[in-house]
């Protein structure tokens, strides 16, 4: 794990001058990643706004080799590229470590990519996932995915007079992800800048396919103040809806459990996309969702204690 | 020193890319294309290659990962069938815009729906204007042949551009002919080794492929991207020169049969070629001023060379094994149309269209036969009763 001065001191791998919003988070994640990130990489990203910001030609942020292939395909183009590493290494025209890393946002992992993504993981090639959740398909204005949480306002499933935002609770990615029998995966938030350093330099390190889901809040998409990003993330980890956890070669390891367990309304409270949450008569909606919180936590701090358990 | 072999389609192109040894080879199955691959994946259980072999979840990963492995520097290919390159057709295009030599075999079958298993052209005419360029084979031997050929054209420096190599489904996939093979050294030295300019994998030169590109650049893009496809015609030509002194057989972008004096003409692409050969031969026998014009070259299209064959033909049958639905004929008549009327030249040849075989429908001898009546009777009449036909269509 690097001090802040050493990562500090690491060379970009992406310059500033991108065209990210004021107070984007998620560049924030891809600049935590790839400071975390030692020795020669090659990168991916699907389409997204992190894409979009960072490649507007003539101009690239990206000072390591970078590639775009569409928006659901890059666990699969990725793929390509380390199956012409191992080929060429083997042959002796490449002579140097490499490791691979692929980003996507959540509607090109959790939805349109998915199947990619579960391609790559079964087949077992040697790439670090970076799934960038900011909880919606930002890019293309704010529009639900499954990765958004239950009853947030977005573009295609509006908080109205009769439908209140999304209907259904967020797909457990990294839990499917585990399910494939990948070495190593991982949930981090930016807020936890060392958990998550830690954790791409352990993803890194590992052979295989690994994943790391990082929460990346989007001021405008989410509707809080450009200021509170950090603090976004921070809360959903301190609500418990975005646990800091990884999977380590069949154990899940529980990384932090908050002093004090907010209530989501904490989190919830800041937000544009949930402020017809705390309208008394939507009390309903505000509970229902504190009920999937604590049960999908409390699911999560049995499955680590029983991980423990077996050690 | 020839081999002789007898093998079916499908194993001449594996065979071809035995010897190509291609470094990066993506595959998902799909019949008619199946066999291919488990002829090449054969060759790579038995260490015959050491090419990494991706054994993806669709189509559209299997382009996504040749996408990836030609941008990393690696010579990659693929092959599929119709549905197959439906799928991939997002990434298709994205192939050909990044300017990656990655060769594909497609067995050609009918798009769905309804779903057919059997041989037409609806799915690589589905990918025309893909940037792609498209060699049609006649049989085992010239599959075999452009798969090698389409590696060399493919990686020019002035093309770039990825490249189809076609072969009817179950027509030529499926039965076993007769053919020549080069030795594996002979291949091995046509082909040489891929070494691209810039590579994602050369860390010490970073670049960015596939940037956001939007109204100020895309058009200058595509503006080169046609300059390659026109840079390619003479390097189709050039190879196919080089690849007509090694192995003994004639190659171009066209092949024309019995053209010398012919009066008139079908023009075809495909295994159609070879049975309208036969008919050709039979008509001659008759004293019949017949030939063939074989487009073995769809994309780009050769149109000078069209124009001269055709111009001293009095009526010509274009047979189009796809429909353009809305549009009068299928695509091959039109670009034949389109060719004669190129340069302000106005050519008196008469040109009718048929689309047939649809769906792996039999062309039979008997249909050239009436095709060649049908342009004799323009010829005689001066009268065209109808520009686009049937061939072998109940009605
Ligand atoms: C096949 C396809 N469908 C739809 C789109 C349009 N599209 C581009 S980016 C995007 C949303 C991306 O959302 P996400 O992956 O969550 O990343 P974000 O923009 O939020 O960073 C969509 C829908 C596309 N490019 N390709």
């Amino acid at each position: 794990m690097a001090t802040i001065k050493e990562l500090a001191q690491r060379g970009d791998k992406l310059s500033p001058g991108h065209r990210a919003c004021a107070g984007c988070v998620p560049i924030i994640a891809f600049h935590q990643v790839l400071r975390s990130a030692q020795g020669h990489v090659v990168c991916g990203c699907a389409t997204g706004c992190m894409e979009v910001v960072t490649t507007i030609f003539p101009y690239t942020a990206w000072k390591v080799p970078f590639i775009h292939n569409a928006f659901e395909n890059v666990a699969a183009t990725i793929s390509g590229v380390e199956a012409a590493y191992r080929a060429l290494k083997r042959k002796g025209r490449v002579g140097k470590d490499i490791r691979f890393i692929a980003f996507g946002g959540d509607g090109g992992t959790y939805d349109i990519g998915l199947q990619a993504l579960s391609g790559v993981l079964e087949r077992g090639h040697s790439m670090l996932y970076v799934c960038y959740d900011n909880e919606a398909y930002m890019n293309t204005g704010i529009q639900r995915s499954s990765a958004t949480p239950f009853a947030a306002d977005t573009k295609t499933a509006p908080a109205g007079k009769v439908h209140k935002g999304k209907k259904q609770f967020p797909k457990n990615l990294t839990e499917i992800v585990i399910a494939h029998n990948v070495p190593y995966a991982a949930q981090a938030s930016v807020s936890h800048w060392k958990d998550l350093n830690r954790k791409v330099e352990r993803a890194l390190a590992v052979e295989g396919p690994t994943f790391i889901n990082v929460l990346a809040p989007c001021p405008p998409g989410w509707r809080f103040p450009q200021e509170l990003g950090i603090e976004m993330a921070r809360l959903a980890v301190e609500t418990c809806f975005w646990p800091l956890y990884e999977y380590d070669h069949g154990a899940r390891i529980l990384n932090y459990r908050p002093k004090e367990k907010l209530p989501l309304s904490e989190w919830t409270k800041h937000q544009g996309r949930f402020r017809h949450l705390h309208r008394a008569e939507n009390a309903h909606l505000l509970a229902a969702a504190q009920e999937e919180v604590d049960r999908r936590w409390e699911l999560l701090v049995r499955m680590c204690e029983q991980s423990a358990g077996q050690k | 020193m020839a081999q002789i072999v007898a093998l079916t389609g499908n194993e001449a192109v594996a065979e071809a890319m035995r010897q190509i040894n291609p470094d990066v080879v993506a595959a998902y199955p799909i019949t008619p294309q199946t066999e291919l691959m488990h002829k090449f994946a054969e060759f790579h259980a038995d260490g015959l290659v050491d090419t990494e072999l991706v054994l993806v979840e669709s189509e559209h990963s299997a382009m996504s990962a040749s996408v990836g492995a030609a941008a990393a520097g690696a010579r990659a290919m693929t092959a599929t069938s119709a549905n197959g390159l439906a799928l991939m057709w997002e990434i298709v295009y994205i192939a050909a815009s990044l300017r990656l030599p990655i060769v594909m075999a497609v067995v050609n079958r009918a798009l769905s729906g309804n779903i057919n298993i059997h041989c037409d052209h609806s799915d690589t005419m589905g990918c025309r204007d893909s940037g792609w360029i498209q060699l049609f084979s006649e049989n085992a031997q010239e599959a075999y042949d452009n798969a090698i050929m389409a590696v060399k054209i493919a990686e020019d420096r002035r093309v770039l551009l990825p490249v189809m190599v076609t072969l009817d489904g179950f027509i030529i996939s499926h039965t076993v002919e007769r053919l020549e093979i080069l030795q594996d050294q002979q291949v091995k030295d046509f082909v040489g080794e891929y070494r691209p300019e810039r590579y994602l994998l050369d860390v010490d030169h970073p670049f960015t492929v596939g940037p956001l590109d939007l109204q100020d650049y895309y058009f200058e893009h595509k503006r080169q991207e046609i300059e390659a496809e026109e840079n390619a015609l003479p390097v189709i030509e050039e190879v196919s020169r080089a690849y007509s002194t090694l192995c003994g057989r004639g190659y171009d972008l066209i092949e024309e049969y019995r053209m010398e004096d012919a009066d008139r003409a079908v023009v075809a692409m495909g295994s159609t070629c070879g049975t309208a050969k036969v008919v050709v031969d039979q008509l001659r026998e008759q004293g019949e001023a017949v030939g063939l014009l074989k487009v073995r070259c769809y994309r780009p299209f050769p149109y000078d060379r069209i124009v001269a064959a055709l111009a001293k033909v009095k009526a010509a049958a274009v047979l189009d094994r796809a429909v353009s639905f809305g549009a009068k004929g299928g695509s091959l008549y039109g670009d034949v149309r389109s060719a004669l009327f190129s340069n302000n030249g106005h050519y008196p040849v008469k040109v009718i269209d048929y689309i047939y075989g649809l769906g792996g429908r039999d062309l039979e001898e008997e249909h050239l036969y009436k095709a060649f009546a049908d342009l004799k009777r323009i010829v005689q009449t001066g009268r065209v009763e109808f520009e686009v036909g049937y061939l072998g269509l109940r009605e």
